[in-house]
């Protein structure tokens, strides 16, 4: 055999083998290195053989992870080595060792170019896999057409042209210019009759990458895939050596219905009804069999298939039954059938017409459940007690994205009943999920409470603190839900060892709604207070202030005073007075003071103001959440076609039937709960600079030996209102520092609140704006802004986008894709998929201008943030005038030019009515920000224009254009317009592009908004034929 | 672009072999092969085949005392890889016989060979086994 002379390889092999510790094993290839490296430096005449060795132990040494940085020269040297063995070796450690942008590489670019058009296929092969695995942009341009001509050659055997296919699709991917569209879809369309599979299989791959990118084009494409798929999928005149465990190329099969899912739709009938024939075999056709392989292979088939039905829409039947194989898969014990069946229910559900089936099947599941016999069948059961995380994974997914207001309970009551055998690592994802279901859709407030009292009861150490703040939220919005929520906390408090995060919990409501409850058995203010005091020896200093409020709290509800309950809880204030920790200390010193005021407390200590309604924090965690969990592409893709997103239905809607009373309020309000009663005396200023500058106004303050006095002093001598605001509000900070974190926890959002993304500005004023200046912002909403800058010269433009992300977490799956009109050159920048946080990304746009059109260049851009797929399409301001330069001219150089050009085609007439009433200066104006120039006193009637300009574009180079306009003093609503320049349609679309700007008024609001990708606004203007304006004028 | 790298990697975590379709540099293989490691072999049977990093997928198979890994985007069909590796694994028997751990180390060049035969730029190029093998074959006749 070839390597059985490399003797010195397989030693050091088995060298490496025996060392005992990564210490020895690095010695060992230290001392290999130095040698290679002595050989390489010192000997002259190393034979191949030598060298060839010598590449094999690098390759090695690279694969266990050392670092090579020498010898690259001595690989790629072996590509040009006369014999294949040397060659061989050069070529594939080459393509181990190096990158597409290594210097090297290009030296060897003629040798592998005259591998490629050589004779030797076998030199062909190499050559075309090495470029084909790290050709880079270099290669794309100078190896194309060889490449090119290998893949469509019919002298070619197919072992040389599948390699060709596959380099072919490396090429345009590092190229997209190398393949002509024009040409090659019909290129493509004759490929796709090959018989040899081998080839079909590279073509299929090269196929995909080129309908991902422009399905348009390659449409004829579209009845040769489903001829292909037809063949494969019934076995006709498939050679043995590519069926796999009796079915026909599986990969083949999958490339194929891969690439017909990249075409939007199928509009020819034929083509339609017998894909969905092959399909429906497909989908009947696969039986669950015992030989491992045989299943897998033919489910990878049916998966696709079931995926390439998602996609085509089917008819509603073939949907349920698409529904009720899932349903099948997601109860067989094979792992990875439940994986694959519960992740593509997950994808399913972005079928609208679906989900009801999909439910159906879940109300099915959730009746075996109840029956602990048939549990096996559910996937309940699995997704907790299971420790496959992959599956759990996909299984919560599942339920949470089929989750609506019906099957709302029984799924997080199922979530709750599992949160305790579940692994630890799912719990917090669990939780979330169960906190935000029982928000999103409670069927009543109440069993929202309870929910989320389980939940701090069974995972408390997994829950994060909004999930507590979120139900305090909810619980002081509504008023009737405060008694049964406050009862409920008693409740919980009432068990031993209870966790911490419940005793927060419940310590809140108690402190603020006990004393609803006064009258009921074992709710006196003294019961409530010694059940939470019970509590305190246990807790951690973060949630003793919490306490303590609590005591204020229901030491003021306690009417008539009771002397008892009051001096235990001054005997707390005082012990705590002392504490090292400054917060509780802080806390017992003022409760203190303030509860020995009597009355006076009320108002400081009253119940918290309503929380200002916005969307749920925890609906945005989980949104960031799954932001930073990978996304499907092909769900991508389809989310991209219709832009609803099944894994978070809608939020904003109220949480449950009747929404929560809203309060509109204040930052500043809720900065400062309590002075809502004093609030009327101040203006918002005083308030906020209250919390801007606490320091200076304590600066104010008359000096005071006695800081107790100091801080309640003017309270009890009625001191100025700003002194008494100081005080409420130091006060304040310090009593409602718990509730303080809620409430800051909850403002957050609110700055990128709103759900349905709304566009800040009116897109088509900024894009009229941006037509006649060269930088500014072309679109922004809460989440991104672009900006554009542009340069224009003669009939190039370089244009620069500025994607600026707002936020602090990353814009992800960004896109952009310019859709050029004919007549436009563009060629965007490689747009990064993802925007880190407040992070600017630019990307130069370059234009040619090839042609005078007056079609508007569309931007279709895409972004994610958490979950919100959001796709805009806006104008881009490369519009004719950009490519236009003023030039005044005189009257000596005006008239013999007007005379030449002596009517249509080249000169043009119209009377345009519904003009916008305008001066002529202001009209001169106009036609000067478009860059027309006004020649005045050319024409000797006063209520006429003269004016010129220059043309450039890569057809025309550089056009003069002449203007006429006759304005009518007595009817301004109407004028006469002359164009005239020597090209036919640059005088047509330049007089209308004109006229549109007459007639239309650009800058106000009423022009529509998201811009059709066609024709500019082209308001009240007559059928504009010119040739009948003209007869007209006659 | 589909597969992304190919692992070999026995159940002490050694890789024995490596081909990547995107170009890393060796601190990020070496923290790509760690982790997936770490993550894979820990699995037990009763697991499914595919597992969730970072924003791929990775379908594996176990052979004995070898793992083979190989990392995919997250929309390629997990299953067809999953058999994509046993038709590797079945290419090599019929070169090898019943291929070892030790083949792959001590023909690592012939793994490479065939690796190249069947995947070529993340994409798969030939599924045919007698294809795959004739270049091995017509090489090891002329030496």
């Amino acid at each position: 055999m070839a390597m059985h002379g490399m003797r010195g390889l397989s030693i050091f092999i088995s060298d490496i083998r025996n060392c005992q510790n990564k210490e020895q094993e690095r010695l060992r290839v230290d001392k290999e290195l130095g040698n290679i490296r002595n050989r390489f430096k010192k000997e002259k005449g190393l034979t191949p053989y030598d060298k060839k060795k010598y590449v094999w132990k690098m390759l090695y040494i690279y694969m266990l992870g050392y670092d090579v940085d020498f010898g690259h020269m001595e690989a790629v040297s072996l590509i040009s080595a006369p014999k294949y063995p040397e060659k061989q070796v050069g070529y594939i450690v080459t393509s181990c060792l190096l990158n597409e942008n290594h210097d090297f590489l290009r030296l060897a670019i003629n040798t592998v170019r005259n591998d490629i058009i050589g004779r030797n296929e076998t030199f062909q092969c190499l050559a075309l896999t090495l470029v084909g695995n790290i050709g880079g942009r270099e290669f794309a341009e100078s190896l194309a057409p060889d490449v090119q001509k290998l893949l469509l050659s019919s002298s070619c055997r197919p072992l040389v042209r599948k390699k060709a296919a596959l380099c072919l699709l490396r090429l345009f991917r590092k190229n997209p210019d190398v393949v002509n569209v024009d040409g090659w879809a019909d290129r493509m369309t004759q490929l796709l009759d090959e018989r040899d599979l081998g080839v079909l299989t590279s073509s299929m791959s090269l196929l995909v990458a080129l309908v991902s990118n422009n399905h348009e084009a390659y449409w004829t494409c579209l009845p040769k895939c489903v001829k292909i798929l037809e063949r494969l999928a019934r076995n006709q005149d498939v050679p043995q050596e590519y069926t796999y465990y009796g079915i026909p190329s599986p990969w083949l099969q999958v490339k194929t219905m891969r690439a017909l899912q990249y075409f939007p739709t199928i509009e020819d009938p034929n083509t339609r009804r017998t894909l969905f024939e092959v399909l429906q075999w497909i989908l009947m056709g696969t039986d669950v069999v015992k030989n491992v392989n045989k299943n897998n292979a033919s489910h990878a088939v049916l998966f696709e298939a079931l995926a390439l039905v998602m996609h085509l829409d089917a008819e509603k039947e073939m949907m349920s039954q698409c529904v009720a194989l899932l349903g099948k898969f997601i109860a067989v014990r094979e792992p990875n059938i439940r994986y694959l069946g519960l992740e593509n229910m997950t994808r399913m559900l972005i079928v609208a017409d679906v989900q009801e089936s999909i439910k159906r099947h879940q109300a099915q599941i959730i009746t075996s459940l109840k029956d602990p016999d048939i549990r096996l069948s559910f996937f309940f059961s699995f997704l907790f007690a299971c420790v496959i995380s992959s599956i759990c994974r996909r299984a919560l997914d599942l339920l949470y994205g089929m989750c609506d207001i019906t099957n709302a309970k029984d799924i997080v009551e199922e979530l709750l009943q599992y949160l305790n055998s579940a692994d630890f690592t799912m719990r917090e994802e669990l939780s979330l999920k169960a906190a935000i279901l029982a928000e999103k859709f409670a069927p009543d407030l109440s069993w929202y409470v309870d929910v989320i009292l389980q939940l701090i009861e069974k995972a408390g150490d997994f829950i994060s603190d909004d999930i507590w703040f979120r139900v305090v939220q909810f619980v002081t919005n509504n008023d009737d839900l405060q008694p049964y929520a406050a009862a409920k906390a008693k409740e919980y408090l009432d068990k031993p060892a209870v966790d911490e995060k419940m005793v927060k919990v419940c310590a809140y409501i108690l402190g603020e709604y006990s004393h609803l409850l006064a009258r009921r058995p074992g709710c006196s203010p003294k019961e409530i207070f010694s059940i939470i005091h019970e509590k305190l020896p246990s807790v951690s200093t973060t949630t003793i202030p919490l306490l303590l409020s609590a005591y204020a709290k229901i030491l003021m509800h306690t009417q008539p005073p009771d002397q008892v309950l009051q001096n235990q809880i001054w005997t707390i204030f005082t012990k705590y007075e002392s504490c090292i920790d400054a917060e509780i200390q802080q806390r017992a010193v003022e409760y203190f003071a303030l509860s020995r005021k009597g009355a006076a407390l009320m108002d400081i200590l009253a119940e918290m103001p309503k929380f200002p309604e916005h969307k749920s924090s925890l609906i945005k965690k989980a949104e960031d959440a799954e932001g930073d969990t990978a996304e499907q592409s092909a769900l991508k893709l389809r989310a991209q076609q219709q832009p609803s997103n099944a894994l978070v239905v809608t939020d904003q809607h109220p949480s449950n039937g009747e929404s929560p009373p809203v309060f509109v309020g204040q930052l500043s309000v809720v900065k400062a709960p309590n002075m809502n009663n004093t609030e009327d005396h101040y203006s918002t200023e005083q308030v906020l600079s209250q919390e801007n500058g606490n320091l200076s106004q304590v600066d104010q303050q008359p000096p005071s030996a006695d800081p107790l006095s100091d801080l309640l002093g003017p309270l009890a001598i009625e001191g100025p209102p700003g002194a008494t605001v100081q005080y409420e509000n130091s006060a304040v900070s310090g009593l409602e520092s718990g509730p303080d974190v809620v409430d800051g926890s909850a403002i957050v959002p609110v700055e990128v609140g709103t759900n349905t993304i709304q566009p800040i500005g009116n897109i088509a004023v900024r894009f009229h704006a941006l037509c006649l200046k060269d930088s500014g912002v072309l679109y922004e909403d809460p989440y991104i802004q672009i900006g554009i800058k542009a340069e224009w010269r003669a009939h190039q433009g370089r244009l620069v986008l500025f994607l600026g992300n707002k936020n602090t977490s990353p814009l992800v799956s960004v896109q952009a894709l310019i859709l050029p009109p004919a007549h436009l050159k563009m060629e965007l920048a490689l747009v990064p998929d993802t925007i880190p946080p407040r992070a600017q990304v630019q990307c130069p746009l370059e234009v040619v201008n090839l042609r005078p059109s007056r079609d508007v260049a569309v931007l279709d851009f895409s972004y994610k943030f958490g979950t919100h797929m959001v796709n805009i399409k806006l104008r881009l301001p490369a519009v004719l005038n950009k490519f236009l330069q003023p030039l005044p001219v005189s009257a000596e150089e005006f008239f013999p030019q007007w005379r030449s050009l002596s009517g249509p085609p080249l000169k043009l007439q119209e009377v345009v009515r519904g003009v916008r009433p305008m001066a002529l200066p202001e009209m001169a104006n106009l036609l000067h920000s478009y860059r027309i120039a006004i020649s005045p006193g050319l024409d000797p009637n006063p209520n006429n224009l003269v004016a010129s300009t220059t043309f450039y574009s890569e057809n025309t180079h550089a056009i003069v254009c002449l203007v006429r306009i006759e304005t009518d003093p007595a009817d301004r609503t109407q004028l006469r317009m002359t164009l005239a320049s020597g090209d036919p349609t640059l005088t047509f679309e330049l007089k209308e592009f004109i006229k549109e700007q007459l007639v239309s008024i650009p800058t106000v609001a009423q022009a529509p908004t998201p811009a059709p990708p066609a024709a500019p606004p082209t308001p009240q203007i007559p059928p504009n034929d010119p040739a009948a304006l003209l007869a007209d004028l006659l | 672009m589909g597969i992304r790298f190919i692992l070999m990697v026995n159940k002490q975590g050694q890789t024995r072999l490596a081909q990547y379709y995107e170009w890393l540099t060796l601190e990020e293989r070496r923290a790509l092969e760690g982790e997936i490691v770490r993550k894979c072999l820990a699995r037990n049977e009763q697991q499914c085949s595919f597992v969730e990093h970072r924003n791929y997928k990775i379908v594996y198979r176990r052979y004995a005392s070898l793992f083979f890994l190989v990392g995919v985007d997250n929309d390629e069909n997990e299953l067809a890889i999953l058999e994509f590796i046993h038709l590797l694994v079945e290419t090599m028997d019929r070169h090898f016989g019943n291929v070892c751990e030790l083949d792959i180390m001590f023909h690592l060049e012939k793994a490479h060979f065939m690796l190249e035969e069947m995947v070529m730029n993340g994409s798969i190029v030939e599924t045919s086994k007698a294809n795959i093998l004739s270049p091995i074959q017509l090489m090891d006749k002329a030496s």
